[in-house]
């Protein structure tokens, strides 16, 4: 709690022990001396003015200012209209009472704010406070934000990466978890890159910043995170629209109810009976308040927020949590989304009389002087130590493959095209990825092939978004059609389309939104940096490893930090929580307000029952509003 | 151009009405406020003076919430 908080505790505090006490006096008092109290209800006035005052004063006096400055219909004007109504009218009591519930129910209603605020803040705890960096042979801590690009930072073990760069100096092992919501660490050495944010656990490591602390990926994130609230959801909106026009409405109802009955009472010959109606006037514009709507709306969308950044989903703002929660179609893009985008050797397929490990032998062999992906994948699946004195007269062949002399015989290896050149005979044929071709003094030994493998989550992460109720998972690739049917069938995708350019991809999204109605949203999922068009064309945008990648972050709506395609049903799940804690309470306070203010009007709802509808209902969606904070 | 102001109000529903009063002041092409995150994110009008506008800003919000305040 904050010095005001207090300060207004120890108002409540005060004022409910004044009441109790003049409510206990006045009952002791009224019983014992009947013949004291017979028409002098008005003299307890004055002792229940000491609470009244204490609990309220404030509250008059921001009424007073409202209505010298024109702003009537607020809720300090309603409360003050209400309570000092209950006084004159002679219930002291209820007039206390409301005040006092007001106020509890508002010191109650910062707090929660106030826990939220604080919780968010604590998972996004990656804000780095200095950086060190070398003077004159000693470590000096630095503001991050005067440290220029290329600048060499330390930093040590239980420190935050405070700027993105390359480690230069020392191995060590990062906890990424509060970027990624990943919790296994991840171990990096000598010329590898680091990203902002993550924690330094075991060694001193020195770092060349590559980016300035405005563009580093800490940065970025804290920013987007703060923004986020600016995007306000359509349930916000309307609430924001309907509490404008709302409160003048009651005040208005209220008056009517308080001048019209007893007029038509005295028309129709009846009495009037003038405190009846005006004490249900009152009683109505208690229930009215509508904090607890205004309150736990944004309330909810700030907590599911903040429960998605913690699992390393970013969401750029609570309307995209309303997109989400109604995604029926969802396209993907395939390599780095739903493959690694990293190539491995998927099958070896050796000729009659060789082995595979000969065949792998003489491919790594033959390839081992080049640093193409797929050169890297054979040396890294054969494994063995390269002698390079075995290999000797390495020839590239451009688009073709490479010739070398492995252990005095000549070997050829690449493409299919290689081996006619050469006349040599193939004697079978592969398509689902990248074939290696390989022939020794002439003879053709096998092929290998290599292709994209498929990240260890996607086939779950199609599953669950079908459980979720997405209707159709499309796969959109440039890569070759075998290899795309490849990887949709093993992750049970519903539809592949192949053989793209980037603009295609554009197209087949604009013709799959065209195709669906307007209520079911279309998000498309791209590894962000050659997908910006597309991700901006959805109605939702989702980039994958926006871990240094700027325009990811620039073009999508949501992030997944860790690449996992399994967090886009977290996500969905996440939003659809949201979404139902905020119409959960919107119904609940309108149908509850509702049904009050009936009651009021009819005269069947005393200010108690008011009291409840204004600040019960207000903690209740308070409340539920905070579960957002931890859904899982 | 748009520039993000700290800000300090009690309630929600002052917070909406800060947000009207910003937008409606003149050389402010939109606003928004997060009650949550305490920020006035303001776009303002092209060839404005941001200072000076902001100034009016501040006097509108204190007009319809005298329990605000706006760290410009």
């Amino acid at each position: 709690m904050n010095a005001k908080q207090k300060r207004v505790l120890k108002r409540i505090i005060i004022a409910a022990v004044l009441l109790a006490a003049m409510w206990i006096a006045e009952e002791i008092i009224t019983d014992r001396i009947v013949e004291f109290s017979k028409g002098k209800k008005y003299l307890w006035l004055i002792p229940y003015a000491i609470p009244y005052f204490v609990i309220g004063y404030d509250i008059l006096k921001k009424a007073g200012k409202g209505i010298i400055k024109g702003q009537v219909f607020d809720e300090n004007f309603l409360m003050a209209v209400a309570t000092v109504g209950a006084m004159a009218l002679a219930d002291f009591r209820e007039g206390v009472a409301v005040m006092l519930f007001y106020q509890i129910g508002e010191l109650f209603q910062s707090c929660a704010v106030g826990k939220s605020r604080k919780n968010i803040a604590e998972l996004m705890d990656i804000r780095p406070d200095y950086a060190n960096i070398i003077i004159d042979g000693k470590i000096e801590r630095v503001d991050p934000d005067e440290v220029e690009v290329g600048t060499e930072i330390i930093v040590k073990p239980g420190e935050k990466i405070p700027i993105d760069g390359i480690i230069v100096e020392g191995n060590s092992t990062l906890n990424t978890s509060a970027l990624t919501g990943e919790s296994v660490p991840r171990d990096v050495c000598t010329g590898e890159n680091v990203i902002s944010g993550c924690i330094n656990m075991t060694g001193t490591i020195k770092v060349k910043t590559t980016r300035e602390f405005g563009d580093s990926t800490v940065s970025q994130i804290l920013d987007l995170v703060e923004n986020s609230s600016m995007k306000k959801s359509k349930s916000e909106n309307f609430i924001t629209r309907f509490a404008k026009y709302y409160t003048p409405a009651v005040c208005y109802g209220a008056l009517a109810l308080a001048i019209m009955p007893p007029v038509a009472r005295i028309i129709a010959g009846y009495s009037p009976m003038w405190g009846e109606w005006v004490v249900r006037a009152l009683t109505f514009l208690v229930i009215s308040c509508p904090c607890a709507l205004v309150i736990s709306i944004p309330l909810s969308f700030f907590g599911g927020i903040g429960c998605a950044s913690s699992k390393g989903i970013l969401v750029k703002g609570s309307n995209y949590f309303e997109t989400l929660a109604s995604t029926g179609i969802i396209v993907f893009d395939k390599t780095g989304t739903l493959t690694k985008g990293v190539f491995e050797v998927t099958g070896i397929y050796p000729a009659k009389g060789f082995n595979e490990k000969e065949l792998l032998e003489y491919a790594a062999y033959a390839e081992s002087n080049s640093g193409h992906p797929i050169s890297i994948s054979l040396i890294n699946a054969f494994g063995g130590e390269i002698d390079l004195k075995r290999v000797s007269d390495i020839h590239e062949e451009a688009g073709h493959g490479v010739c070398a002399m492995v252990d005095g015989k000549k070997v050829l290896a690449g493409n299919i095209r290689l081996m006619l050149t050469e006349g040599i005979e193939v004697t079978d044929e592969h398509d689902e990825g990248t074939v290696v071709y390989v022939a020794v003094d002439y003879t053709y030994v096998g092929c290998i092939v290599i292709s994209d493998i498929v990240k260890d989550n996607s086939k779950a992460a199609i599953g669950i978004l079908k459980k979720a109720g997405v209707r159709k998972t499309v796969m959109l690739t440039g890569d070759s059609t075998r290899a795309a049917e490849i990887v949709a069938e093993q992750i049970g995708i519903d539809e592949v389309k192949s053989e793209l350019l980037p603009a295609d991809k554009v197209k087949e999204v604009e013709a799959l939104l065209d195709s669906k109605g307007d209520k079911e949203k279309l998000a498309f999922v791209g590894d962000g940096i050659n997908d910006a068009p597309v991700l901006s064309r959805a109605d939702l945008g989702i980039a994958m490893g926006a871990l240094g990648s700027d325009a990811a972050i620039e073009a999508a709506d949501m992030v997944l930090m860790d690449d996992d395609p399994a967090k886009i049903g977290l996500a969905m799940k996440i939003a659809r929580g949201t979404i139902s804690i905020v119409k959960q309470n919107i119904v609940f306070a309108l149908l509850v307000k509702f049904a009050c203010l009936v009651f009021g009007a009819l005269g069947f709802a005393n200010m108690w029952i008011a009291i409840f509808a204004d600040v019960g209902v207000m903690v209740l969606a308070v409340l539920n509003a905070t579960r957002a904070l931890r859904i899982k | 151009m748009k520039k993000t102001y700290n800000v300090e109000v009690d309630c929600a529903n002052c917070a909406a009405k800060m947000e009207e009063a910003v937008k409606k002041t003149a050389g402010v092409k939109d606003a928004t406020l997060s009650f949550m995150t305490l920020k006035l994110k303001v776009e303002f009008e092209d060839g404005a003076d941001a200072e000076a506008v902001m100034k009016d800003a501040y006097k509108n919000c204190k007009k319809v919430e005298d329990d605000c305040e706006i760290f410009l």
